[in-house]
């Protein structure tokens, strides 16, 4: 039987005490989600029971680089999901905006940054979703840049819906927006949800409170930035990205000349 | 040092947004060293993960980490995929696993310096991404990674040879034969 939301509620209650306890016996603050997460029913049988081989700094190695994209790897419309078909898409047009930085504030340039969304329904283009919301023939809900030289990506999208699913009985998710990025390194590599500004669903959904550091999770939501609206057009959220890792240890290239 | 952006599951439904026709194609066309490194994963019921996305990262044959672009070469006409250029190497695979939970890259070998392709997962209930590797043709003598592990568990490592030019890197995310997956030092991890 699926469990209630009082009881998934409990459980992230329980991971929410036992983060604060741990920081407050003087532990470091979990950024990332713990992969053995129980609220998140799915987690049970994907995630190892063995600790993680910690490999130590390492500049020869792969990891310490990682892939590069360019110019060849995107097209002009990709960025706008709202001009991507012949009409325009249903909901709220917004605009998303931020910056890509490394651990030391440097940006990261050039990389590609995804996003990828359900509709103003909270419906997925994909054929797996089969709620009872609709598809909108304007809109994929698919988008990707690159960084330019500040770190900086901006799209132009809709606000997507909450929806359901079936984590637990009535489990609804905040309205969200994946993001894919990569660094200089792969150990970069990143794959997060940006979510809105005082959305009431945040404290049932276990996906979002994964992350059970609360200054962590506030570091998912978007801040409303009024100068990133544009008159008569959309409504504007900036959310900047911090990737966690190590990043590549070749010279920063503005440094070289 | 700036706090990181949390990890959060990629979900069940990227599969319409982050894999591109030919992401396992990284080998140029009809290259005679192209090798295939397939596999499927596992949960820890033993049962195939038919919605894991899959990424390998490798050096170069010549050993250069440099990379190029064009892994998700477009055309500006009909906004859809090209394909690679079929010359440049850019050492980035991007393939989903399929109803019955297996991947394939076709590929050219790594370098015997770094001889393993280095391996990114991401499924839906995995709240966070894991790395691993898949060393070919055993490894390097002295790989600080292998040397590092037991006698059995370095085997989850180590792709199978299956044919000529052929090989197989089965992942267990859980449970017997657990896959060993790799910590580069990230916030929150250790």
């Amino acid at each position: 039987m699926a469990p209630t939301q009082d009881e998934i509620s409990a459980e992230i209650a329980a991971a929410r005490e036992s983060t604060a306890r741990a920081v407050a016996a003087g532990g470091v603050p979990p950024s990332h989600p713990g992969r053995d997460y129980p609220p998140y029913r799915s987690s049970a049988l994907r995630h190892p029971r063995k600790p993680l081989l910690r490999v130590g700094a390492d500049p020869e190695a792969a990891e310490w680089h990682g892939p590069v994209f360019g110019v060849t790897d995107i097209t002009a419309l990709d960025a706008d999901l709202t001009r991507q078909h012949q009409g325009e898409p249903l909901g709220e047009r917004i605009t998303v905006a931020g910056r890509v930085l490394d651990r030391g504030g440097r940006p990261v340039r050039g990389q590609l940054v995804e996003v990828w969304q359900a509709n103003a329904s909270g419906r997925y283009a994909h054929q797996r979703d089969q709620h009872p919301a609709p598809l909108d023939p304007h809109f994929t809900g698919v988008g990707r840049c690159l960084t330019d030289d500040q770190g900086a990506y901006a799209f132009t999208t809709v606000r997507p819906g909450a929806y359901p699913w079936r984590n637990h009985t009535n489990a609804w998710r905040p309205a969200h927006i994946h993001f894919s990025l990569f660094g200089t390194a792969f150990t970069q590599r990143l794959v997060t949800q940006m979510y809105f500004p005082g959305d009431p669903l945040f404290p049932y959904d276990p996906i979002l409170q994964s992350v059970t550091d609360a200054a962590a999770r506030a570091r998912l939501v978007a801040a409303y930035d009024h100068r990133l609206s544009t008159p008569e057009r959309s409504l504007g959220y900036r959310w900047d990205i911090v990737l966690d890792g190590p990043a590549a240890t070749l010279p920063d290239p503005e440094e070289d000349h | 040092m700036r706090a990181p952006t949390p990890s959060q599951t990629i979900g069940p439904f990227y599969g319409y947004a982050l894999p591109f026709p030919g992401g396992g194609d990284v080998a140029p066309v009809g290259h005679p060293e192209a090798i295939t490194v397939r596999g499927r994963v596992y949960d820890g019921a033993g049962e195939p993960v038919p919605d894991a996305l899959v990424e390998t990262w490798q050096a170069a044959p010549d050993g250069s980490l440099a990379g190029e672009p064009g892994s998700l070469r477009r055309d500006p006409v009909t906004g859809g995929f090209l394909g690679r250029n079929g010359v440049d190497f850019t050492g980035f695979a991007r393939v989903a696993t399929d109803a019955d939970g297996q991947w394939v890259v076709r590929t050219l070998p790594p370098p015997a310096a770094l001889p393993y392709l280095s391996v990114c997962l991401f499924a839906r209930g995995l709240t966070r991404h894991l790395f691993t590797r898949a060393y070919v043709d055993g490894g390097a003598a002295g790989d600080a990674v292998l040397s590092a592990l037991p006698e059995e568990r370095r085997g989850t490592l180590l792709a199978r040879t299956e044919g000529p030019r052929a090989y197989r890197f089965d992942i267990r995310l859980q449970g017997p034969g657990e896959t060993v997956f790799l910590d580069f030092g990230t916030g929150g991890e250790s």
